[in-house]
């Protein structure tokens, strides 16, 4: 047991579970204007190709995830005006951004780097491991502490940082009338559909990052379809920790731990079942949420 | 009163929408420190003219000045706000999960750095809660609180800004008897402490002659006349607005009731959210008689309805109608087992808006073999003229039954339901809203139609959140209170105060 419960397994935890984070962040965001927002997915993988780019067309990180950032904005101020200058449909234009995210990526993958399937190369330059002098040297803490690339520490700065922002702040409050009850915000002169614009706009470029952090972070590779479906994961989390960031952190450590359990098992256990896993575990983590919710309301009318 | 100045001024206003007039050339004055009331039936323009003042629209046509100081153009919310005009609206506007100071300070939040302070918030509300003598808590959640408290909040956020006109659009339809009165008591105050101006939208007379300076009558978007309240009667107001006399007649007649038709025992249900609606509810209907169900909006008469009708599924007790069990059966077969029902909602539920009249007319008979050959085939011939005949008989005014019934106005649209209903000449009758949003004119007409049936020997029972229409209507009130039946008298053994007291769950002491 001990070669499957060990220091590096929090390591992975760690490493798995912070695109989804980042992801979840974003959403988060959007879930608070009230859109249920599930092209993150789409989002992350176009950002995970142009941090590639930016960072091979530089090579440079910083140039990685501007390029990502950059895309991240774009997806999200596009998002906006379909979703709600058109008030399209928000699960339409989410699924079409996935699909459209799957095409443009196979399609510059080729164009520009003329390969299929995936893009690696030694011009890609990582994201910076960052170590924290002092902590380093403690035994396990070190370990898990220190010595991650730099994506992992923004998105644990940002999960106090959103936290204050949207339940200590006043532009937070806005956000959360916007969704909520827009006509209060508009009653008094303010904007919702600002908020959303904001939302969405924070939504496309944490996704992004979390895009990068897939490509730039451990793998230095681009490859067809890398999200792999942690975007919809990211909205489980989401929906499981109630929109408040330290819960939805919670809930995509959970994933990341339950990911890399599975990625150790695969010596005991058939690797469909281990790969299944955290996607499983996201089912059960839905299921237990609408049985909560549904049990809290009950209780709460008594 | 009449040496008090002016505050605010219309003048030959109007303000056209596609194919309605809304505001027909008016003019009026309000004087500043009065209490104002603009009354009328739906449609008559009233809200129409206040959304001008405020800014929500721009007038067609015609200058409004505030304190002397003509609106621009740019008129606005904000505009209004700065010339200070507030406005409650009748859906308020709060963020159910918002506290009272976050909400009574929405889009001013005092700051400390880039955070929200809450002690300073706190403070400034109960500044303002004590200047006004609007009592609230600030920490309190809004969803939290009763309908009453939280209109307290709507309008101490409307005068945050230090407002002196302030505007309340129908403050009253949906308070019990109590919290009108203490609405009244701080109407009279802002205006005798504060010197502030109200002005009242309403289409509550009583009201009207309680707190009210003067009114002004509309009609079709015109300013009838312009009364001081203690110089004229519901009666001179009721016939301005409607534009003829109006019966105010006792229209109730007493009369033996026969047996038992309609009884429910200890029914209980979940509304929508999961949350217990019903708590065991007891009560029985008797043929010829009318019972109706007093509560606060949200206390379990929707959900008693939709168990009555099958439209919900009980989880307890039962429903007998003419002796047999109904209880979580189908609304076709409660409908056969002799049930006619008019839903609360005639636009989701009454009628299919996008379907003509006649189709309307016609449903539930479809199947009828006058109507339809063989079940499959309609007679669209008879139908008509079927429909033609009903919509005489019950004076629902259309050019042609193939109009879409959703293009009729609310008082038509709603004759249309209570024609079909009616026709079907079922023992019981399940009355729900009757005369929401419908004018004095079809209301009349309708509340006569419902008395008729009880004189037919009808089991009517009418669930609505209009007292007047309830005592109106009436032979004996049930009171409904968080899924309780709390009090159940014979009409003219209670008071309007004393029944608001068993709608906010006071119980009553004796046995019914």
């Amino acid at each position: 047991m001990g070669e499957i419960f060990n220091v590096l397994l929090l390591q992975n935890t760690l490493r798995t579970a912070t695109p989804v984070v980042l992801a979840a962040l974003g959403c988060l965001l959007t879930q608070h204007v009230n859109i249920t927002n599930i092209g993150i997915e789409g989002m992350m993988l176009i950002g995970s190709f142009f941090a590639v780019l930016g960072s091979y067309l530089f090579s440079s990180w910083a140039a990685g995830l501007a390029f990502a950032m950059g895309a991240g904005l774009l997806l999200g101020l596009m998002y906006y005006v379909l979703v709600i200058r058109f008030q399209s449909d928000e699960f339409i234009i989410g699924v079409a951004l996935n699909i459209f995210a799957g095409g443009l990526t196979v399609f510059l993958l080729r164009t520009l780097f003329g390969v299929r399937g995936s893009f690696s190369g030694p011009g890609i330059d990582p994201l910076p491991q960052i170590v924290l002098p002092g902590l380093e040297a403690v035994p396990v803490l070190g370990d898990l502490l220190s010595g991650n690339t730099l994506l992992v520490y923004v998105s644990w700065l940002l999960v106090p940082l959103l936290w204050a922002f949207i339940y200590r702040t006043p532009a937070g409050f806005h956000l959360r009338a916007a969704g909520e009850y827009p006509d209060a915000l508009t009653a008094c002169g303010k904007s919702p559909d600002r908020m959303k614009c904001l939302a969405s706009v924070g939504c496309g470029i944490l996704s992004a990052l979390a895009g990068a952090h897939l490509s730039l972070g451990y793998l230095l590779m681009f490859s067809e379809n890398m999200s792999a479906s942690r975007g919809y994961v990211a909205f489980a989390c989401v929906i499981f920790g109630r929109g408040n960031p330290p819960l939805v952190f919670l809930a995509a450590l959970l994933f990341g731990f339950i990911s890399a359990l599975g990625l150790r098992m695969q010596r005991y256990v058939p690797s469909d079942i281990t790969a299944m896993a955290p996607y499983a575990v996201t089912v059960v983590m839905m299921a237990v949420t609408v049985l909560w919710g549904r049990r809290r309301k009950a209780s709460k009318g008594c | 009163m009449s040496e008090a100045t002016e505050i605010i001024r219309f003048e030959r206003v109007s303000k056209q929408y596609p194919g309605v007039l809304a505001n027909d050339c008016v003019s009026l004055s309000v004087r500043q420190g009065e209490v104002f009331a603009l009354v009328g039936e739906n449609g008559a323009g009233k809200s129409t003219l206040m959304n001008l003042l405020y800014g929500l629209q721009a007038p067609t046509s015609g200058e409004i000045f505030i304190k002397g100081r003509k609106t621009g153009p740019q008129h606005s919310p904000q505009a209004a706000m700065r010339m200070g005009v507030s406005m409650v609206h009748q859906h308020f506007k709060l963020v159910p999960g918002f506290t009272v100071a976050q909400n009574v300070l929405l889009g001013m939040e005092p700051r400390r750095g880039p955070f929200y302070d809450q002690r300073r918030a706190q403070e400034r509300v109960r500044e303002l809660s004590e200047e006004y003598g609007l009592k609230v808590n600030p920490s309190d959640v809004a969803r939290d609180l009763s309908v009453g408290l939280q209109q307290r909040v709507e309008i101490l956020k409307a005068l945050r800004t230090g407002a002196d006109v302030l505007v309340l659009d129908e403050p009253t339809a949906v308070l019990t008897p109590q919290e009108t009165e203490e609405l009244f008591e701080v109407i009279r105050r802002v205006v005798a402490r504060r010197g502030m101006t109200v002005i009242l939208i309403t289409h509550k007379l009583p009201e009207v002659m309680r707190v009210s300076d003067r009114v002004g009558v509309m009609r079709r978007g015109r300013l009838e006349r312009v009364l001081e309240t203690a110089q004229t009667s519901e009666r001179e107001i009721a016939s301005l607005m409607v534009g003829r006399e109006v019966l105010f007649d006792e229209l109730r007649t007493a009369q033996p009731a026969g047996e038992t038709v309609l009884e429910v025992s200890s029914l209980r249900a979940y509304n929508d959210r999961m949350l217990p609606a019903l708590r065991g509810v007891s009560l029985s209907v008797r043929a010829g008689e009318i019972v109706g169900v007093c509560g606060v909006e949200g206390n379990g008469q929707t959900e008693l309805a939709e168990c009555v009708a099958g439209m919900r599924a009980p989880s307890g007790g039962q429903v007998r109608l003419s002796g047999r069990d109904v209880t979580g059966q189908s609304p076709r077969a409660i409908r056969r087992a002799g049930l006619s029902y008019i839903p609360e909602d005639r636009m989701s539920m009454g009628m299919d808006a996008k379907a003509s009249v006649w189709e309307n007319l016609l449903l539930g008979k479809q199947r009828d073999g006058a109507f339809c050959l063989g079940g499959i085939h309609l007679r669209r011939g008879r139908v008509r003229r079927y429909a033609k005949e009903l919509s005489r008989a019950y004076d629902i005014r259309l050019s042609d039954v193939d109009e879409p019934a959703g293009a009729l106005s609310g008082g038509n649209m709603q004759k249309v339901v209570v024609a079909r209903e009616f026709s079907f000449d079922s023992p019981a009758l399940l009355v729900c809203q009757p005369t929401r949003g419908v004018d004095i004119g079809a209301t009349e007409f309708i509340h006569r139609h419902i008395l008729q049936k009880r004189n037919q020997g009808c089991a009517v029972l009418l669930i609505s959140a209009d007292l007047d229409e309830l005592f109106r209507l009436s032979d004996r009130l049930v009171t409904l209170f968080e899924g309780e039946v709390t009090g159940c008298f014979d009409a003219g053994s209670i008071s309007r105060e004393e029944i608001g007291y068993y709608m906010t769950g006071n119980r009553e002491v004796k046995a019914p």
